[in-house]
């Protein structure tokens, strides 16, 4: 009785897992199915290199240079504020703060990773948006700019806790070798700690350009949404994962525009698939090690 | 006439309310290769912390009485810890060399003394890299990862990287503890090489590696400095009778 119990428990797991790995390949395949024949219209060149994003003209263009472009900018945007806001508070969390202050920094900053991002879409509209409008004198507050604060805030939790984590792994015998050879404290951490938690740091920072890239309601809402090559930081943009939101309701199944729509996804999930690919790579080689 | 390089004099730490070391007095000899044996947690691990403060790292560490490196008090108010590490080095018991590559191991406290050109910092780490013996060994792969040493190997290039920085004093709390024979054999030989120039303090818990290297040897117990002398004489005519007992093995 007891192994039959055993053998189910076992045979339930593996059903489960094995689920969720059908219904990834079900997502990818239709995700290609539906994409690739787009390509028998609009060239893989033309789609991914010219700009003209007309979908619904009566001689349609499919140039999705400046969606992929648009989401490039804020990613980027994003990592610019989310990466030293990011690693600065890991920094202090692990290395800085007294044991009590960390029992309540920690968890505070986590925090933010449980606001769902139509909230940040929300407070973004609201609040940042005019005054960014009124502080640079601009028609209007929804840029690439706006996108960029609010997605870097959004990737702060991730970065801050994935790399606390890796300095706090890193033993205390480094730390001690690092004094010992006469390191100020700043020293010790910059010259020995951080490169000792590298890999994880640099995981953590993939993983939030996976999430800012892939983000959709935030850009929807604050990005400003026009299909064009931003000339600066505060031009308007319409990133990829905007397009496919905003435009899917407009489509008819199955024609050009349809399929376009799932090309972009394509060029979403090939990008995130590659960035998961590499920290994947990344974390085995420090297992290895 | 030997010269005194450390010498403590009323030094009592406390962790918290532990009162870990009990008045202890002790000179340590220039060029010479001073021993600490004792059984486990006798503060000879603590005493030897002393010597370059990482004890501060300590919450609720409590120090008096005196420690004079040459003719600095290194708990002096205005002593500048950081230089005070940088002249006294240490070896810890597993090798811990920084996941960098062995040149910039070696390199490392040069490094941020800042006071060397590029020129200069190769030869010096290649005259460390030889101090510690370990040049022959790696010469031809100086840009490769330290982790790839074997462990005897690792614990010489932590040597190599406590030379660089020139320091007066070294060290080695149980610096083989972790190793095989072999490696121990080439730390215990090197040690002997070294006190050439620098004086070495060494924490052992293997009694006849202190009775094989050191000049002198202090037998710590339960926080006291029971016994301190001449290893020769400590081994054959020790003073105090718990001295005898721990030798031969009553007790330890």
């Amino acid at each position: 009785m007891k192994s039959f119990k055993e053998k189910s428990f076992q045979s339930i797991t593996y059903i489960t897992s094995l689920f969720t790995i059908v219904i990834l390949m079900g997502i990818i395949y239709s995700l290609f199915r539906e994409g690739l024949p787009l390509f028998k219209t609009v060239s893989v060149k033309e789609f991914l290199f010219t700009q003209n994003w007309y979908p619904t003209h009566s001689e349609p263009e499919f140039g999705a240079w400046a969606l992929i472009a648009g989401s490039f900018y804020v990613t980027l945007g994003a990592l610019l504020i989310g990466v030293p806001l990011g690693l600065g508070s890991a920094i202090f969390v692990s290395e800085v703060a007294s044991p009590k202050l960390k029992e309540i920094a920690k968890p505070v900053i986590e925090l933010l990773a449980g606001i769902p991002s139509v909230v940040y879409g929300l407070f973004g509209m609201a609040f940042l948006a005019p005054l960014i409008r009124q502080w640079f004198n601009l028609n209007t507050g929804l840029n690439v700019f706006s996108a960029s604060v609010i997605l870097g805030v959004m990737i702060v939790p991730i970065i801050a806790s994935m790399s606390e984590d890796a300095l706090s792994n890193v033993p205390k015998s480094i730390r001690e070798a690092a004094l010992a050879l006469g390191s100020t404290k700043v020293e010790c951490i910059f010259r020995a700690v951080i490169p000792s938690a590298k890999s994880g740091i640099i995981g953590s920072i993939l993983l939030g350009f996976g999430r800012a890239i892939g983000e959709t309601m935030v850009v929807l809402m604050v990005a400003g949404g026009s299909a064009q090559i931003p000339k600066g930081i505060f031009s308007s943009v319409r990133p990829m994962t905007s397009t496919i939101a905003a435009e899917m309701g407009e489509t008819v199944m199955g024609d050009l525009h349809y399929q376009s729509l799932f090309a972009l996804a394509m060029v979403l999930f090939i990008i995130t698939f590659v960035t998961n690919l590499i920290t994947e790579l990344v974390f085995l080689k420090r297992s290895f090690r | 006439m030997v010269n005194t390089r450390i010498s403590t004099s009323g030094l009592n730490l406390w962790f918290g309310k532990n009162h870990v070391l009990q008045d202890v007095n002790l000179s340590v000899h220039e060029k010479k290769v001073t021993a600490m044996i004792g059984p486990s947690g006798c503060g000879k691990s603590t005493l030897l912390r002393c010597f370059n403060r990482m004890n501060d790292l300590i919450p609720e560490t409590r120090i008096e009485g005196t420690i004079m490196l040459g003719e600095q008090d290194i708990y002096a108010p205005k002593a500048d810890v950081t230089r005070i590490r940088a002249k006294v080095g240490m070896v810890f018991q597993k090798p811990n060399p920084f996941p960098k590559s062995i040149f910039n191991n070696v390199a490392y406290g040069l490094v941020i003394q800042g006071k060397y050109s590029k020129c200069d910092l190769h030869g010096r780490v290649e005259e460390s890299l030889k101090a510690a013996w370990l040049w022959d060994e790696v010469k031809d792969r100086l840009h490769s990862s330290a982790m790839s040493l074997s462990g005897g190997q690792q614990q010489r290039l932590c040597i190599a990287r406590a030379l660089a920085n020139s320091p007066e004093v070294l060290l080695l709390d149980e610096p083989t503890s972790a190793l095989d024979p072999q490696s121990t054999a080439k730390i215990e030989e090197l040690c002997l090489e070294l006190k050439k120039s620098v004086s070495i303090l060494i924490v052992t818990h293997n009694i006849a590696q202190a009775g094989r290297i050191s000049d002198y040897t202090a037998f710590m117990y339960l926080g006291q400095m029971v016994e301190f002398g001449k290893t020769d004489q400590v081994f054959t005519v020790p003073n105090d009778k718990r001295t005898e007992e721990y030798l031969t093995g009553v007790f330890g």
